[in-house]
């Protein structure tokens, strides 16, 4: 294996991953800030650097609908949208996974109108949570490229469909130096395509298979059983894909990463490209001394229960940092999924929220130290809370 | 002559029955559309005038609910269903992996791409997938199941309703007497399109069902068949007479027979020489039977139906003109596709 290290924008590096996979039907439509990244790939597909059928739809419902028919039949297929895209989408997401097929899509995580927002938050991703796709969060440019790689041979082998998030703007378009790998490394470890990737492809005609059957009362629940139990077993299965992904890259993934955490008392938690501000927080209070620690969610679902109880067992205190509000007056979405994980750990840490970087508000280090200081003072006793939830940067 | 075609068209019917369906119709018994239903016999003309292996897309709608109830089937060609609206792009999907499969050598087989929809997944909420994927020009043929309602969710109007009549969302009442919008019409919107192939078909004909669907198979490209479904449930009439009110249809020309290549060569297939008056298939069925009460409703139905068969017809005339000025054999372009088979 051979590697390059090139400065890419996270959309050329999702590019240039779907190039080396070679996927063979993409599903296309335009909306910020995804537009550029089927922009470039377009550019492979009109040079012949792909084999791919560019399905440019007229809309996110239909582009779903085509991956779905696509994946059915036996094709390697992906579509990529964001925000409204994504909530357009939803219905199919469903049947996508209902129907247990292996479809990428990267969601370049955009808010959700009203009021109209083109930029960075995870409104849309939340959409996604419930409907039974795997969904991995990317920090960087370098993180999209590698979950896209490894999330092709992840759905593949659950047989369940694959979400790669990534922040819009934050990512997307941001400048960073990533490392890439020669083709045949990427071929090679995503396999050929072929319409028996999938045990019961449509175009088997010498087989004929039903796919979307209706189910009356007597079966919908078995047909939703069998889908939870094998979804569960998606963890097994993003574990062996990070360790082969290691074999190959060198670089080792779990489903969440832990800095500082060893004998934090203190823990952040965030997703997405604002790990880097939180360990930057991080960095600044261990200097005065302060035990605190941060915990990225890389693997968002199915959600890393057992990973993340164990990572907070020994934690005074939780500052869940969501970029989505539920409003709810239960607190955003990563909040409940953090408090579920966490319900069976003997230490009862306290657990508070904080919602941040909507619609592409920026977040500064101080903004988290913020948060850190307040769910210190809060577990301290200095401070009480009327709500679970507080919001971290609103203008007074 | 006549009689002697139509056995051929059923002798040719039931081979391929053999041979592509193992002695099966492509839609096994053991659905569970009412009695009566036009749709069967639908689905089963075009899928045995296709000489191919076939995979299909259904819309939500009645033909779905009631043909793949988990854990039976009774599709014996490969199915799949999205959702409501979603018939045109999955079969778009399906046929855009074929492509790339097929060139890259992981498939050999020649398999042909069918989409069907009721009316409401075709005309309403699935017309912009729809309209779509014919623009794109997949390779696929889009069969409208016409029964000028929502009948799986118990009889809804779609755009699809002629005006006057009963739906559960169109009631007759004191201020509104049923639909107060006449159809939409449309064959003329995908005609539009200028997609390769377009027609009009009722079931009673088979024959000329038959013949569209292998005609329209001739065609690289996106092709799209509007054929009338009576309804025995919601339009109400008793399960023995739904080739009966098909028939009716036609003799009344409310449902004109015809075909459209390029949109722009168009040929009316059935042109009745003593035209039935429409009263004659609004009586037919009790959804509609109460605006026989107010004569100036039936009028502007029937105005309706002289606008556009005489429209129609202009279109044949202009089409004919248009052959013969570019130098086309006009009745050529129509020709049964079997015909030229023999010629060859
Ligand atoms: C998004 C969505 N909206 C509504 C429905 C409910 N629905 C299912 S079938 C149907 C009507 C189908 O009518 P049509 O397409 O004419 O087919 P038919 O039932 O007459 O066979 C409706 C409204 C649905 N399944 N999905
Ligand atoms: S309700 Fe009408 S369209 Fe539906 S199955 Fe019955 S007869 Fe057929």
């Amino acid at each position: 294996m051979s590697t390059k290290v090139i400065a890419l924008t996270g959309n050329q590096a999702a590019a240039e991953a779907m190039r080396q996979i070679n996927f063979d039907v993409a599903a296309v439509y335009p909306i910020s800030p995804q537009t550029e990244l089927m922009g470039f790939f377009a550019e492979y597909v009109a040079n012949g650097e792909v084999d791919t059928d560019m399905v440019a739809v007229e809309g996110e419902h239909s582009a779903m609908a085509a991956c779905i028919g696509a994946a059915a039949a036996g094709a390697r297929v992906i579509t990529a949208s964001a925000g409204p895209g994504i909530a357009y989408m939803v219905e199919n997401l469903y049947i996508a996974s209902g129907m247990r097929l292996p479809i990428v899509l990267i969601d370049v995580n955009r808010a959700l109108s009203a009021p109209l927002s083109i930029h960075c938050d995870h409104g849309d991703s939340m959409l996604t949570r419930d409907s039974g796709w795997i969904s991995l969060f990317s920090e960087n440019a370098q993180e999209a490229y590698h979950n896209l790689i490894m999330s092709v041979k992840i759905a593949e082998k659950a047989m369940f469909p694959v979400i790669v998030n990534y922040d819009g703007y934050i990512v997307s378009h941001s400048i960073e130096n990533v490392e890439i790998f020669d083709d045949e490394t990427v071929r090679e470890f995503v396999g050929p395509s072929g319409i028996h990737r999938i045990p019961y492809p449509l175009l088997d005609v010498s087989k004929p298979v039903t796919y979307g059957a209706t189910a009356q009362p007597d079966y919908y629940t078995e047909c939703k059983y069998q889908q939870h139990v094998d979804f569960l077993k998606v963890y097994d299965i993003v574990r062996e894909v990070f360790n082969e992904f290691e074999s190959i890259s060198g670089k080792r993934y779990d489903f969440i990463e832990e800095y500082m955490t060893e004998d934090a008392e203190y823990i952040g938690i965030s997703m997405g490209s604002s790990f880097g501000t939180l360990k930057d927080a991080v960095n600044t209070l261990r200097a005065q001394g302060r035990k605190v620690g941060a915990i990225k969610i890389r693997l968002y679902r199915p959600f890393p229960v057992k990973e993340l109880a164990q990572a907070l067992s020994k934690a005074k205190g939780i500052a869940v940092l969501d970029r989505a509000d539920s409003f709810d007056g239960i607190g955003g979405p990563l909040f409940k999924d953090v408090c579920t994980a966490i319900l069976h750990n003997q230490n009862r840490s306290l657990v508070h929220n904080f919602i941040y970087g909507l619609g592409g508000r920026e977040i500064h280090e101080e903004e988290f130290i913020k948060a850190f200081d307040r769910v210190e003072r809060l577990e301290k006793g200095v401070e009480t809370r009327d709500n679970l939830v507080e919001y971290l940067q609103v203008r007074a | 002559m006549a009689k002697k075609v139509t056995i051929q068209v059923l002798a040719d019917l039931a081979q391929e029955r053999d041979e592509k369906f193992h002695g099966h119709n492509p839609l096994a018994p053991g659905h569970r559309m009412c009695i009566g239903c036009g749709i069967p016999p639908i689905v089963n003309e075009v899928l045995l005038a296709i000489d191919k292996p076939t995979v299909v897309s259904t819309a939500t709608g009645c033909l779905e609910v009631t043909t793949g109830v988990y854990p039976y089937t009774a599709w014996n060609t490969p199915w799949i269903h999205v959702n409501f609206q979603s018939a045109a792009a999955a079969i778009g999907g399906v046929e855009a992996a074929y492509k790339v499969l097929k060139k890259k050598g992981l498939i050999n087989e020649d398999i042909a791409f069918v989409a069907f929809g009721g009316d409401g997944g075709t005309y309403d909420i699935g017309f912009q997938s729809l309209s779509a994927a014919v623009e794109r020009g997949h390779d696929f043929l889009y069969v409208c199941y016409n029964n000028e309602g929502y009948q799986n969710t118990g009889y809804q109007k779609s755009s699809a309703t002629p005006i006057g009549a009963y739906t559960k969302t169109t009631p007759v009442g004191k201020e509104k007497i049923g639909k107060q919008e006449p159809r939409k019409d449309l064959t003329m919107i995908m005609a539009a399109h200028g997609i390769p192939y377009v027609a009009q078909a009722s079931p009673h004909i088979y024959r000329d069902l038959t013949r569209k669907v292998k005609k329209a198979m001739t065609f690289k490209g996106p092709k799209f068949i509007n054929t009338l479904q009576p309804c025995t449930l919601s339009w109400r009439f008793a399960p023995e007479d739904t080739m009966r009110l098909a028939k009716l249809a036609v003799e009344t020309r409310y449902w004109p027979v015809y075909e459209v290549i390029n949109g722009k060569y168009w040929k009316v297939n059935v042109k009745p020489k003593r035209p039935k008056p429409i009263e004659e298939y609004i009586e037919a069925q009790p959804r509609w039977r109460h605006v026989l009460k107010y004569p100036e409703i039936v009028a502007q139905i029937q105005k309706e139906i002289d606008d556009k068969w005489n429209h129609l017809l202009a279109l044949e005339e202009m089409s004919k003109a248009l052959a013969e000025k570019e130098g086309i054999d006009y009745e050529a372009l129509f020709a049964n596709p079997e015909d030229k088979k023999g010629e060859e």
